[in-house]
């Protein structure tokens, strides 16, 4: 086991160790929203032809849940170490910034996927879904958990304290995902809406993984692939570099 | 090869009443093998000083190396070779004392290390709190798992400090015991404290630091001889005329004068005795490393 291996296995250990509360809950709080939502839009709303409201919002929460669980692993543990003063156990060591990347993401990784699955066990029982691209589905739950990973490991290096990280994932994670078309397509949205949500890279995440299941979607999933793609190269650049300045961890 | 180098350290922090000079030029030495004192007052800059060394902080100027390794330039290295136990007592809540350690060898690559685990845990008193959860240890237990994490890779140096900072006499013991057996072996020691008496015991040398610059550094033996040989000690029941408690350090009822001679001391007792008071239980002491201390933190010595 080289160290990042072991770094990432405790961060693996750290949330499945309390998985009723980083896995279980946020699998109910996706079916909670299944239930309302489906039962009051099915019929109502029709996103694609063939395709009913509850198969449509199915791959929305799945996304939803995996974006957020791969930013709340990184970040709160990182914000959880820094308080702790536990985190000085990783500070002294040789662990390099791209082992502490790795070990951090791959965390948040799996996290993501994990309640992502949970989430598409309990709610594909309510709708038809049917697979017509496989690869884009896995393709996108993976780099939309990266980047948000690594925009938890961000987060959790510049938050001080839990109120600033509350404040990031109240103003910027929460409004991001819920604008980002999970209930909805953008394309019933006013011009002036559709817009602003193009320049939302969730949107991009949601839609190219609900691409893998339909086979239709808003914007060309090659489009989305590759704006995911930038996206998640900036955003690690960006903490690659805090983690190799040390940045609020090394004084 | 000397096991750590300082070499015109500073530092320098930014606060709200300007930049603070926390370290000011600092260099000595420390030789494979030594069992080496880091003292001061708290402020002095020891911490920050150990911060640095450990690559938890950075210094503003200067380099640090350990085993002939840049703390910077060649962190890697320079970190395995280095065990540092932390001042503050933290721990991780989420696992138990056997994971906590095997996390901490994993990091630094240090794979199927459960037999020296199991000899740290023997050492420290830990072998019945393997499986026991961070948090359900007292505050002595956990030290002790501080000490196993900095050793569990092997370093070569082991830094301590302040590790007896509010832990009982019987950790204390144990704690020593172990500590001075690594030394025996050939482990490099840099040790801070607060106990003087440890330090004289345990150190073969001592630096002194005072506001961020090494006012003191030599063999502890060297050290206890500079100081004014002996000191004459009483109780007394009222206060000293100014004359006499300007020489003295006086705590509560207990009276102290560093002397050199009979002659000094003759005449500190008779000017008790003139100024109308009574020294009771009277003695001549050896001075210790705490009027060493004090001396040099009143800038008194040499």
């Amino acid at each position: 086991m080289t160290g990042w291996q072991a770094l990432f296995y405790k961060e693996v250990l750290r949330f499945w160790k309390v998985s009723f509360q980083t896995v279980a809950a946020p699998v109910l709080t996706a079916v909670l929203y299944m239930l309302i939502f489906g039962h009051v839009l099915q019929g109502q709303v029709k996103v694609y032809e063939q395709v009913s409201y509850t198969a449509f919002l199915v791959p929305g929460l799945v996304m939803m849940s995996v974006l957020q669980n791969a930013f709340a692993n990184s970040s709160s543990s990182l914000i959880q170490s820094k308080i702790m003063g536990n985190l000085v156990f990783v500070l002294l060591t040789p662990l390099s910034h791209w082992s502490w990347f790795f070990a951090y993401v791959g965390s948040s990784v799996t996290r993501g996927l994990a309640v992502g699955a949970g989430v598409f066990i309990v709610t594909s029982w309510f709708a038809d879904l049917s697979f017509v691209a496989p690869v884009w589905i896995l393709v996108f739950a993976v780099l939309g958990a990266a980047m948000l990973g690594a925009l938890g490991l961000i987060a959790g290096l510049w938050a001080e304290k839990f109120d600033q990280m509350a404040a990031f994932q109240n103003f910027v994670i929460m409004p991001m995902t819920f604008l980002s078309g999970v209930f909805y397509s953008i394309h019933s949205l006013p011009a002036f809406w559709q817009q602003v949500s193009h320049l939302n890279p969730f949107f991009y995440m949601i839609d190219g993984f609900r691409y893998g299941f339909f086979g239709v979607s808003d914007v060309s999933p090659w489009l989305s692939v590759s704006i995911v793609g930038s996206a998640l190269v900036v955003v690690s650049a960006v903490a690659i570099h805090l983690l190799r300045i040390g940045y609020k961890i090394r004084g | 090869m000397p096991a750590i180098s300082f070499q015109s350290v500073s530092k320098t922090f930014a606060s709200a009443r300007g930049p603070l000079q926390a370290l000011d030029q600092v260099s000595f030495d420390i030789e494979e093998g030594e069992f080496f004192g880091l003292l001061g007052p708290n402020g002095a800059g020891k911490t920050t000083l150990i911060s640095i060394l450990a690559g938890l902080s950075r210094p503003t100027s200067g380099h640090v190396k350990v085993m002939g390794s840049d703390v910077q330039s060649d962190y890697a290295n320079a970190r395995r070779q280095l065990g540092v136990v932390p001042q503050e007592l933290v721990f991780d809540p989420f696992f138990n004392v056997r994971e906590a350690l095997r996390f901490q060898s994993g990091y630094f690559g240090v794979r199927h290390n459960d037999a020296w685990i199991d000899e740290l845990l023997d050492s420290l008193g830990l072998a019945d709190k393997a499986q026991a959860n961070m948090r359900q240890l007292s505050g002595g237990m956990k030290r002790r798992v501080l000490v196993a994490q900095a050793l569990v890779h092997k370093p070569r140096v082991i830094v301590l400090d302040e590790p007896t900072a509010g832990v009982d006499v019987e950790l204390r013991q144990t704690l020593w015991q172990f500590i001075a057996k690594l030394n025996k072996q050939g482990h490099t020691v840099l040790l801070t404290t607060h106990y003087l008496e440890e330090a004289e015991a345990l150190c073969g040398r001592i630096a002194m630091l005072k506001q961020g610059r090494v006012v003191a550094l030599d063999r502890t033996s060297a050290l206890l001889k500079s100081a004014s040989s002996n000191v004459l000690r009483f109780k007394v029941d009222a206060e000293l005329p100014k004359s006499l408690s300007d020489k003295a350090r006086i705590t509560g009822r207990i009276v102290q004068f560093p002397a050199h001679d009979a002659a000094e001391i003759e005449q500190y007792l008779a000017a008790v005795r003139e100024a109308g008071l009574q020294a009771e239980d009277v003695e001549i002491r050896k001075a210790d490393l705490e009027d060493v201390f004090l001396d040099v933190m009143a800038g008194e010595a040499r």
